[in-house]
């Protein structure tokens, strides 16, 4: 099991505090896709990406971001069992979604990336420290249903 | 991978536009290697002072971002540019590659921070396959 300490999960919640789900969530989806290029695989179905300013006005994108940013406050709200938690979640993205998981870990650099925008020097070393282990959980917990 | 004509004008014109907070940079971005990566600290264990915002950090921060301008400058030839910093590197400091990546996150962390608005998706991906590049030149002599 993984042991927070106090300055960690107050880290943590402050971070998401200062959230707005859909800005974010969008602004790190598209950002992904931008970056990462090859991750549009998974997002055929989503209409136009075929530039980056297609991508960062995609309204389907958008909308998916915050259902990202929904599925990571999960964690945040079971900090003490991500792994169970997220058991659903792992065997969506492996069984149905099919996506390789190296991919979790490309868009939780780019949330960090978003999200040190976002809070500029507020973004500490030790913010960035809890909320890089906060990640780091929440992408193992993602594929240990994957088979 | 590799840089396009376009992507090594938006590099150089981007790492131009903040050269003058590049200390700044260099010293936030090993800062933050050694607090949100404390594993890197293994290979500066024989510096007196760890701390993030000790003298001996933030120097080497400053040092090493002076790499990252010299490979901006050199962004034609990465490899041959970077011949003596990779010998020294491969046989010397002997630093694991993995590493490197970690310190490009780093870097482009406290880009986005220290540069929000101009550090744009367009730039983020220009950047970070350069930084890629330019880990790829460092290791050139390892094995």
């Amino acid at each position: 099991m993984v042991e927070w300490t106090d300055e960690e999960r107050a880290a943590i919640s402050d971070i998401f505090s200062k959230l707005d789900y859909d800005e974010v969530g969008q602004k790190c989806l598209s950002r992904c896709l931008i970056v990462y290029p090859w991750t549009q695989r998974y997002f055929g179905a989503f209409g136009n990406l075929y530039n980056a300013e297609a991508i960062m006005n995609n309204p389907l994108i958008a909308k998916h971001g915050t259902t990202v940013l929904r599925g990571l406050e999960r964690a945040l709200n079971n900090m003490d069992d991500i792994k169970n938690t997220y058991a659903e979640l792992s065997v969506l993205h492996s069984e149905k979604l099919h996506v390789d998981p190296d991919n979790f870990k490309l868009l939780s650099d780019c949330l960090t990336i978003v999200i040190a925008a976002k809070m500029g020097t507020t973004f500490t070393p030790e913010y960035q420290a809890s909320f890089q282990k906060f990640l780091s959980v929440v992408v193992s917990a993602l594929g240990k249903q994957y088979h | 991978m590799s840089l396009s004509a376009k992507e090594k004008v938006i590099v150089k014109d981007f790492f131009a536009k903040v050269s003058s907070r590049s200390d700044e940079i260099g010293a936030e971005a090993l800062a933050r290697l050694i607090v949100v990566y404390p594993q890197t600290k293994s290979y500066f264990a024989h510096w007196k002072d760890l701390s993030p915002n000790g003298a001996p950090v933030r120097k080497h921060g400053i040092t090493v971002m002076g790499g990252v301008y010299e490979a901006v400058s050199k962004i034609d030839d990465l490899a041959g540019g970077l011949l003596t910093l990779s010998e020294l590197h491969a046989f010397m400091l002997r630093v694991d590659p993995v590493n490197f990546k970690i310190l490009s996150h780093c870097i482009l962390v406290v880009l986005s921070m220290m540069f929000a608005e101009e550090f744009t998706p367009q730039i983020h991906v220009a950047v970070d396959k350069f930084l890629a590049l330019l880990a790829l030149a460092l290791a050139e002599k390892y094995r």
